[in-house]
């Protein structure tokens, strides 16, 4: 059995608040590049070109790439054989985030009660999902989300006999309709299958995946690029002005589901989805 | 070309502006988000002066960073403007002139625009850091207790924009997305 104390927990996600919104990450940094060039609007080159050296300045400076520091989604893996030392695991994860929001000059966006909004001023709690696993490490991964690309997503109940097709059409309405306000070019995670809370959070962890991955399942593979073509025929383009680069890729992750289900949900994320995982 | 436009601006430089111009702003920005757009609208139906003078104003939805010691600001994108939609009209009644943002307003928004005179502009959402280079000055002047929400007072030195909604409620969003679809499918 191998000994872990909340500590090493607490700095560990501390460090994570700061490296995942300072540095953006390199599959994201190749698709900006990659669609710059086969962008077909002059100003929507010249928003990515200004994207791609917003990331630079924040990764030399050491500062946000996007002053909307998010929520903060944590996802943490426990390997069975591991025992856990000293503080509570729960409050090191938040004491990690408060330190490291502080030191790191992040912003502080939750606020304390839905209807009364006020604000906490340390960032958190941040929402945590904890899994067991097999083995003697400690997995965390860190993904803060911006509110402008998390207020565009959605969940529909659809029926089965809706298909492949529906499934489609309801990824595409959805990217329609948050066009400018979630910040494309987005990458969309989209989770099918499980049941009402379960599709969400397979669409969030769709969004952990890097974009250049595509899903294993063949069928879905052939999905994402399906889908990743319709939507940048839609025209919404950089930041909405126009042009061919609305989505810089599609992630799908699926679960098997009840006979009666077909739960879909899309969770939108910008052009500074944020994700970075460190194992203990 | 990118037109060099000096804040706060002035009625006959709004009505050459189009929708579509790239413009580099230069001069004072107020800031204001969610929370301050709330207690300036609860301030102005309750018949009391608000903290700052919004005639010929020009107001930046942001709520940025903490400066990292020995900076002006930290990073400091537009957020997402709808979210004012529900306040945006009764504070244009007051002078507003001009709007920072990202996204879509409704259509009130656009009337009040018209009505107005004014001009919505869009900066681009997710380019934090690279727009904090070209705020020059910052202070908070009101509302200091809601944190990232309080109102700032900026200058900004070209301060890079897109007039995205003109005086005559021509529509960047509408006009771009439709043209560029055309293309797309037709190729």
């Amino acid at each position: 059995m191998k000994e872990i104390h909340t500590c090493k927990i607490q700095d560990a996600v501390s460090r994570l608040c700061m490296e995942s919104n300072y540095y953006l990450s390199e599959d994201i940094k190749e698709g900006l590049l990659s669609s710059k060039a086969e962008e077909i609007s002059p100003l929507g080159k010249s928003i990515l070109q200004d994207i791609i050296d917003n990331a630079e300045v924040a990764e030399k400076r050491a500062i946000p790439i996007c002053q909307d520091t998010g929520t903060v989604v944590v996802f943490v893996e426990i390997g069975q054989d591991v025992h856990i030392t000293g503080d509570s695991l729960e409050e090191a994860i938040q004491n990690g985030i408060r330190k490291g929001y502080q030191e790191g000059f992040l912003r502080k966006s939750m606020v304390e009660d839905p209807l009364l909004r006020v604000n906490t001023r340390d960032n958190t709690p941040a929402i945590i999902h904890y899994s067991i696993v097999k083995g003697e490490h400690i997995k965390i991964t860190l993904a803060p989300k911006g509110g402008g690309s998390e207020n565009m997503s959605a969940l529909k109940m659809l029926k089965p006999s809706d298909g492949m097709e529906g499934v489609e059409e309801f990824v595409l309405k959805t990217v329609d309709e948050a066009g400018p306000n979630a910040c494309p070019p987005l990458i969309i995670g989209v989770g099918i299958g499980g049941n009402f809370e379960m599709a969400p959070l397979l669409a969030k962890k769709a969004l952990l995946r890097p974009i250049n991955q595509s899903h294993p399942k063949k069928h879905i593979k052939e999905m994402e690029d399906r889908l990743l073509l319709k939507i940048n025929a839609l025209g919404i383009g950089p930041q909405g002005l126009g042009g061919r680069t609305t989505a810089l890729g599609v992630n799908i992750e699926v679960f098997p589901t009840h006979i009666a289900s077909l739960p879909v949900a899309v969770n939108i994320g910008c052009h500074v989805t944020r994700h970075r995982t460190v194992i203990l | 070309m990118k037109k060099k436009i000096t804040l706060p601006i002035q009625d006959e430089v709004i009505s050459t502006l189009e929708a579509g111009d790239e413009v580099l702003l230069t001069g004072i920005l107020y800031t204001g988000r969610d929370a301050a757009h709330k207690r300036m609208v609860e301030t102005i139906k309750d018949n009391k002066p608000l903290p700052i003078d919004l005639r010929n104003q020009t107001i930046y939805y942001v709520g940025p960073c903490p400066a990292k010691p020995g900076e002006i600001i930290g990073s400091c994108g537009p957020t997402t403007s709808g979210r004012m939609d529900a306040y945006t009209p009764i504070i244009l009644e007051q002078g507003l002139k001009g709007m920072i943002g990202k996204g879509e307003r409704n259509k009130a928004v656009i009337d009040a625009i018209i009505k107005n005179k004014a001009v919505y502009f869009t900066a681009i959402g997710g380019a934090g850091a690279l727009l904090a280079d070209r705020v020059k000055k910052a202070e908070v002047i009101a509302y200091e207790d809601l944190g990232a929400e309080a109102i700032y007072k900026l200058y900004v030195e070209d301060f890079p924009a897109v007039v995205t909604i003109d005086a005559k409620g021509n529509n960047l969003y509408d006009t771009q997305k439709e043209k560029y679809k055309k293309i797309l499918n037709q190729a």
